[in-house]
């Protein structure tokens, strides 16, 4: 009986630390990622898979099935909670430049939010090269060269 | 406290704090006001991991509802913060010509700055 309970403890230690593991990637990439968008994608980690295993660890040490479904809730509402706080974080850092352009491969969102900023301001027509056909992004010295051609023309 | 447990403490302790420094670096570094917000919001997960982990160790349940409570109200700070963010930095290079441009012989700008900060400032 006394090794049973020492397994679980083992199991239950073994899923603290690597809970607690993710949190170390999080400081990590925190402190070493260029980026404000690769600093969200860090970040996350222990928001979900870093509490998923900690509270699991917590319910193999309390081995309870009482305690079950609050530790399910919290890690609910984490899982609810935190793309939330992600994407909105991600949406403003982009709309106020503060993503590095040089480091995305490809920018889906370029056109969508030239789109928006199309129909409500309609004097903001003039063709912008925000992104190339191939997908990749502009060099930032030729941009102003190329709104100054599309304002005279 | 069982030997595995103990073992758990002492490292995945180590392991939270080292997560806990690398926030606090980024809340205090910056470069942006965004960076503080994910900042402060891994500092709060580890602020969970770290009541899970001493609700384990010394097996009691009494702070469960700290943790649901952060897991609850968290990303309030981060979302007003995104929803309040602007941008004030004198050079756009990282996306030159998209909002003002530094030209003043255009015609049409000086009309423009002040629906150019407010597109900035909706989010």
């Amino acid at each position: 009986m006394a090794d049973t309970a020492l397994l679980w403890d083992t199991v239950a230690a073994v899923l603290l630390i690597l809970g607690a593991s993710l949190s170390l990637v999080a400081g990590v990439g925190l402190t070493v990622l260029p980026d404000l968008l690769t600093r969200i994608h860090a970040a996350a980690k222990p928001q979900v898979l870093g509490l998923l295993l900690m509270l699991a660890g917590l319910a193999v040490v309390w081995r309870s099935w009482v305690w079950l479904p609050i530790l399910f809730f919290a890690w609910l509402l984490q899982m609810i909670t935190a793309p939330v706080a992600a994407h909105l974080v991600a949406r403003a850092g982009y709309r106020t430049r503060h993503v590095k352009r040089d480091l995305l491969d490809r920018d889906e969102l370029a056109d969508v939010v030239r789109r928006g900023r199309h129909s409500e301001h309609p004097a903001d027509t003039a063709p912008q090269p925000v992104v190339s056909p191939d997908g990749s992004a502009p060099k930032p010295v030729d941009t102003p060269v190329s709104r100054k051609d599309g304002g005279t023309r | 406290m069982s030997t595995p447990l103990f073992v758990a403490a002492v490292v995945a302790g180590l392991l939270l704090a080292v997560g806990a420094v690398g926030a606090i670096f980024r809340i205090v570094r910056g470069p942006s006001l965004l960076d503080r917000a994910i900042g402060s919001d891994v500092l709060l997960v580890v602020l969970s991991g770290a009541l899970v982990l001493e609700m384990a160790v010394n097996r009691h349940t009494n702070t469960i509802v700290l943790v649901v409570l952060a897991s609850m109200v968290g990303f309030v700070g981060s979302v007003t913060l995104a929803r309040f963010v602007e941008d004030n930095r004198p050079d756009h290079t990282q996306e030159a010509g998209a909002q003002m441009r530094p030209d003043p012989s255009t015609a049409d700008h000086a009309p423009r700055t002040p629906s150019a900060v407010k597109e900035e400032s909706r989010g």
